[in-house]
């Protein structure tokens, strides 16, 4: 195990783990670009399918999106780059000091951590409450489509698969992994405030045994290394010009009814006004 | 965890002549390699089995690293394994840079003097016990401070820019050093570089694993003294438990340039309370100007201690480091 984690001694001399193997931080970089690399290959050079990626979609449907589309609303953008900046913060300051740049970061890397945390506090109200909550999660329709997409990249048979709802199968996939990957980031890193000085909490280095501490660190580490090689892939994707219209629908919020009906089915994500009776 | 033997465990022994020699084996054996000078930090460390380097490479064969030379500007260069009796005795030091002089005579005992260099008195680790016993605590790589806690035995530890490590800096001369404007030239593979004796040593904010900017592969080959501060009016003293073989409490290391009462430019570096030594910019700029005199000092003890944040035992550092820099700029202050 001890690619995975690193261990130490405690005064009695048992051994406790102390961090995750910092080496894997080189190796989702390896991962980030392989992918990219890879991905970029299979975009250029694999025979696209028969008939196209996606079905055609219902006219009729079609005919009531308007012009614009709203995709996020303020609120949701503001999460959104709130969320990246702080991200990015907490990738730069806990892995450029083990990668050789050395400065001042525990400070600013609780601070975004803070940061971060109130803002998915905020998105998960905002979600709860004013979006589709369940939009967003993958279901049994999007496994069926991934595997359909699948089999027709290995040149299957299968018919076409509808354009996506509002979040297609792969979006939800990353945000799913994102989640994951936050769920183990975030409270292990609030809990683990609790060994450094700082003005928010007492310290109390005792809360839990060497054993639990040891544990939290390891998957606390696990999880940003992880984070190295999502944030990777998603920047990646973000400027891949065919998903460029993603990332301005991200900034200005809206999307053009060609980019609508390019890659949204409008009888899976509703606009507009609904059809009379 | 501490195993205390009278051997230590096997290690290749290489014992270059030459500076390139030593930086060369350095450089190809970095990932475990361990330079020896006095060998008096070295030995606790090899023989506890808390570090464990397969290759040592012992300098005290390089005629290069030692003596003392005068530089064409009235400073001094001091070769990294002078030893720090050669400093204390040295009749140019005494006359020009007496503050060296001074800490280096008060280093531990005539005996660790004789061995003991002036690289390795500034390169040395910190003392903190639970990090010498071996456990991993931050600075060993791990994920906490022992000394640290409620409970802990940490009268000797940090009172201020403590970063999850609370450990000091035992160095004597390494305040000196910097109140005189010293700077380190260091050697490695890629060349020779000089660093200020201010930005030589670092603290856990930066490193939490290393007290200098020394970098595996790095070899400190000298330590150079410029002019700036020679003949200036000097004050070195140390507060240590027993009058000898001790590491300091507090110590401070003060250069002053007077003119008709008043002071003119200031130095005032105090150790023993950081990680690093901490120069005093602070109460450098407030003192210039001034008169020297009981008021002025006062002023500076207390400016000194500023945003000192006492653990649970050593609180008694306060008053004693308010009190040093105070004696360190009284008018009659002299080393």
């Amino acid at each position: 195990m001890s690619w995975l984690v690193q261990t130490g001694f405690n005064p009695w001399n048992e051994t406790i783990l102390t961090h995750a193997q910092w080496n894997l931080v080189y190796a989702a970089l390896a991962f980030g670009v392989l992918f990219m690399v890879g991905h970029t290959l299979y975009v250029a050079l694999w025979p696209k399918p028969k008939g196209g990626h996606t079905a055609p979609v219902n006219p009729d449907a079609a005919a009531r999106v308007p012009a614009r589309v709203p995709r996020h609303s303020f609120a949701a953008r503001a999460f959104h780059w709130i969320m990246a900046a702080s991200m990015l913060t907490l990738l730069v300051t806990s892995f450029a000091p083990i990668l050789g740049w050395q400065f001042d970061w525990v400070q600013i890397h609780y601070l975004a951590g803070i940061a971060l945390t109130i803002s998915i506090i905020y998105h998960i109200i905002h979600a709860s409450f004013w979006l589709d909550f369940w939009s967003i999660w993958l279901n049994k329709e999007d496994v069926n489509e991934a595997i359909t997409r699948f089999k027709r990249a290995l040149g299957g048979n299968e018919p076409a698969p509808r354009k996506s709802a509002k979040y297609p199968w792969d979006n939800k996939m990353y945000h799913t992994a994102i989640v994951l990957a936050a769920l183990a980031a975030v409270p292990t890193g609030l809990f683990m405030m609790l060994r450094v000085r700082n003005p928010f909490f007492n310290r109390n280095p005792y809360l839990f045994t060497d054993a639990t501490w040891g544990a939290m660190y390891v998957l606390h580490g696990l999880a940003g290394i992880g984070l190295v090689g999502l944030t990777i892939a998603h920047i990646y994707f973000a400027i891949r010009p065919e998903k460029l219209w993603i990332t301005k629908g991200m900034v200005f919020g809206d999307i053009s009814r060609e980019e609508f009906l390019q890659h949204h089915d409008p009888q899976r994500w509703v606009v507009g006004a609904p059809p009379k009776a | 965890m501490a195993t205390i033997h009278d051997v230590m465990p096997a290690f290749e022994l290489f014992q270059p002549t030459s500076i390139d020699d030593a930086v060369s084996l350095l450089q190809r054996h970095r990932r475990s390699v361990w330079a020896l000078a006095g060998g008096l930090d070295t030995f606790d460390w090899l023989k506890d089995r808390n570090k464990r380097p397969s290759v040592v490479i012992d300098l005290s064969g390089i005629e290069a690293l030692r003596g003392i030379k005068a530089l064409p500007d009235g400073g001094v260069e001091i070769g990294a394994t002078t030893t720090l009796t050669e400093i204390a005795n040295n009749q140019t030091i005494r006359e020009k840079f007496k503050l060296l002089a001074d800490a280096a005579a008060l280093v531990a005992s005539p005996q660790i003097r004789n061995q003991g260099t002036l690289g390795g008195n500034i390169s040395q680790d910190t003392r903190c016990w639970y990090y010498r016993s071996g456990w991993t605590c931050y600075r060993a790589g791990g994920n906490i401070c022992y000394a640290d806690t409620p409970t802990s035995i940490n009268r000797e530890h940090a009172l201020f820019d403590a970063n999850r490590c609370v450990a000091v800096n035992p160095s004597d001369t390494a305040p000196a050093l910097i109140a005189l404007d010293a700077q380190m030239v260091v050697r490695n593979a890629d060349g020779e570089r000089v660093v200020s004796a201010e930005e030589f040593f670092i603290g856990p904010a930066i490193d939490i694993t290393r007290m200098t900017v020394m970098h595996p592969g790095d070899l400190l080959t000298s330590i150079r003294i410029p002019a700036t501060w020679a003949g200036a009016k000097f004050y070195f003293e140390k507060v240590r438990d027993r009058q000898v073989w001790d590491f300091p409490l507090v110590n401070v290391a003060t250069a002053v340039k007077v003119s008709g009462g008043n002071i003119q430019q200031a130095r005032v570096v105090v150790n023993a309370v950081a990680a690093h030594p901490m120069r005093l910019t602070a109460v450098e700029n407030a003192i210039a100007g001034k008169a020297q005199n009981e008021e002025t000092a006062t002023m500076a003890g207390e400016l000194a201690v500023q945003g000192a944040q006492p653990l649970a035992h050593n609180a008694y550092k306060i008053p004693l480091m308010r009190n040093l820099v105070k004696r360190a700029l009284r008018a009659e202050a002299t080393s």
